[in-house]
């Protein structure tokens, strides 16, 4: 049984995510975002949660364009991701990068990444140093099931199967790549064996369930740090909105989004925290008051900051 | 001093720099058991290890991509891709990931990685391994573009390379592998962004790089048998690209002639025949010429690969023309 407060940290990082990018969509219909591109992870935060719990402080991860998630659970400083949002010089590429380039080094958040698997790449690598370093660092590959029919997902899970190198495919199957269901990508939907076929054990769990998540993520991530090889987890989830602002989602049934919204992955959670006592509204209530004053906190830090400058661009383009 | 083959010369950097950090690893096809395609690497596995020197499935994109996220955590990585025409496979790493990440992330990553690789017609290797695509690279901002012509530049060059905190493309050429030249048996380095006058002149300038070096030193041979002075500037690197050099040349010479074995459309040749218009269109006596491949697909057979690329012939006749165009112009208005 896990501790209570790991527990409402879960329950706190999932509402976290949910509220910021709330709020960001609230900015980017104000015309506040410097960039218009942005796509946000409503309905999934229950991966990005579960797997960054079970991660270690010197552990590395990799993330996606839908990347918000990752960043905040990975405990990103909330004020540097609004910046960075908003443009500003005190973001985390300094304003320049916007929602698809998150990225924080201190943390081992080694990017997320407008590509669509181009980061498994990197994530590779970094465990490929870690094992010949053999620094006892894992490292976390995030990336959507649009990214596994990508050449670079072959690539990095045959060679990091290979080599037994410690990273952690973790796959948010949100079941669409843009409009493209995952019936429609792939013959084989079975991540066992997808990930047999690599010779690294697939496991698929519940994406909605935080606690089946982080359990299977625990286990995967701990296999790889006694040198065991990597794991494709694919975790089962679903997309709540559109893929971007002006997307609709025409393509998709909308009995089929009436139940999965049915399985928001907060109110799971949060009917579990209550079955179990561990939380009451009450507590519910001054959480989401906390969170909120967190939010408005990074948006006001973010709004004071100076501009992002072409000057400060110009002089990055080289090390 | 000593001789050495251009092969040898970058074998030796890739030794001293593994010597001198422990960081420094290569990781490619066939770059262990088998020496490397162009035997570069041989007897470095012996020598370090196959957690060193790594043998890779031959996947290119992950190649690059390993390397590349080895960079970012604390590895100095030389990826080898066999042949640029294969880098094709790994242009997502290349230009969207290794040249982006440290300007896209404000500063925050380092990729200290080099791809090294070899391109160019000699071999009858045909259209799908002989192709010189430089311009690609240095068309992409965040990459450094290095292209050495002697082995005493190989050497240098590659031992900056390795040290450099930006990704490089380090390209040779497959002709140049058994070149001898002179390379010093003490530590050295050739710095990234300077071209190098081969050989000085006065009346035209031939600006060139990798194996077209030395077509340009031959033609200037020839030419100095007419009474023609020409200077030999080997740009080097293309990216950044050292223009202070080229225009110092030219602005003495008046005359300029760029070439590459690159086809000329949309080759690297007109970046620099442009540059050098826009600056000194006044003193030019006439205009730059550039002579490049014909854009066309390598042929594999052996006697019309040669005659896509340019010769030493094609250099001294163009440099004719532009001296003969100018007398003759002189003539007629006298």
């Amino acid at each position: 049984m896990e501790d209570r407060d790991t527990l409402v940290n879960l329950y706190y990082t999932m509402v976290l995510i949910r509220r910021t990018e709330e709020k960001i969509l609230e900015l980017l219909l104000q015309g506040k975002l410097a960039s218009s591109m942005c796509h946000v992870s409503i309905g999934q935060e229950a991966v990005a949660t579960g797997v960054c719990s079970a991660m270690q402080p010197q552990d590395y991860l990799t993330s996606t364009h839908r990347g918000h998630g990752h960043i905040i659970a990975r405990g990103g400083d909330l004020r540097r991701i609004i910046a960075e949002l908003l443009g500003r010089e005190t973001g985390y590429c300094k304003g320049r990068g916007g929602s698809m380039h998150l990225v924080d080094v201190q943390l081992g958040h080694l990017g997320s990444n407008g590509i669509v698997g181009g980061h498994i790449g990197i994530a590779t690598g970094a465990a490929l140093w870690s094992s010949l370093q053999n620094d006892g660092r894992v490292t976390v590959a995030f990336f959507g099931e649009g990214a596994m029919t990508e050449g670079i997902f072959h690539e990095a899970a045959n060679m990091a199967a290979l080599w037994r190198l410690p990273i952690v495919f973790v796959c948010e199957n949100n079941q669409y790549a843009m409009s493209l269901p995952w019936t429609h990508a792939t013959a084989e939907h079975s991540f066992a064996r997808k990930g047999e076929a690599y010779g690294m054990p697939g496991i698929e769990v519940d994406g909605q369930d935080v606690l089946a998540v982080r359990q299977v993520a625990l286990q995967a991530i701990e296999r790889a740090r006694r040198g065991e090889g990597p794991t494709l987890i694919g975790a089962q989830t679903y997309r709540f909105l559109g893929h971007s602002r002006g997307d609709p989602s025409p393509y998709r049934d909308k009995e089929e989004e009436a139940r999965q919204r049915a399985r928001d992955p907060i109110r799971l959670y949060q009917e579990h925290l209550f079955r179990e006592g561990i939380m009451t509204q009450a507590d519910v209530d001054a959480l989401e008051a906390k969170v909120a004053e967190v939010i408005a906190d990074a948006v006001r830090f973010a709004e004071e900051s100076p501009p992002a400058t072409l000057d400060s661009v110009l002089e990055d383009v080289f090390a | 001093m000593r001789r050495i083959r251009y092969r040898e010369a970058l074998r030796e950097a890739l030794r001293e720099e593994m010597q001198r950090d422990p960081r420094v690893f290569v990781i490619g096809e066939d770059v262990g058991r088998y020496g490397g395609a162009y035997a570069v690497t041989q007897g470095l596995l012996q020598e370090f290890g196959p957690k060193r020197i790594i043998d890779a499935p031959m996947s290119e994109a992950i190649i690059v991509g390993a390397a590349l996220g080895a960079a970012v955590v604390g590895g100095r990585p030389v990826a080898e891709i066999m042949y640029i025409d294969f880098a094709t496979l790994a242009m997502d790493q290349i230009v969207n990931q290794a040249a982006k990440l440290h300007g896209m992330f404000g500063g925050q990553l380092k990729a200290p990685l080099v791809i090294r690789t070899q391109q160019g017609t000699g071999r009858g290797a045909g259209p799908q391994h002989s192709q010189s695509l430089e311009a690609w690279f240095a068309h992409v901002p965040g990459l450094k573009v290095v292209m050495p012509a002697t082995p005493y530049d190989a050497k240098g060059l590659l031992k900056s390379a390795i040290r450099d905190d930006n990704p490089v493309m380090f390209i040779e050429h497959k002709g140049l592998y058994a070149l001898e030249g002179e390379v010093p048996e003490d530590e050295y380095t050739v710095p990234i962004g300077v071209a190098d006058v081969k050989r000085p002149g006065n009346n035209v300038t031939l600006i060139a790089y990798s194996n077209m070096v030395h077509t340009a030193l031959a033609a200037a041979q020839e030419l100095s048998q007419i009474g023609i002075s020409a200077e030999v500037v080997d740009v080097r690197t293309l990216a950044p690209l050292d223009m202070d050099t080229l225009i110092a040349s030219v602005t003495k010479t008046r005359r300029a002639v760029v070439i590459h074995e690159a086809s000329v459309f949309g080759g690297f040749g007109a970046e620099i025949a442009a540059s050098l218009q826009e600056r000194l269109f006044d003193i030019l006596a006439a205009p730059v010429r550039r002579l490049g491949g014909l854009h066309v697909p390598l042929p594999a057979h052996s006697q019309l690969e040669k005659q896509v690329v340019p010769g030493v012939t094609q250099v001294v006749q163009v440099v004719k023309e532009m001296i003969g165009a100018e007398v003759a112009v002189r003539s007629t208005s006298a």
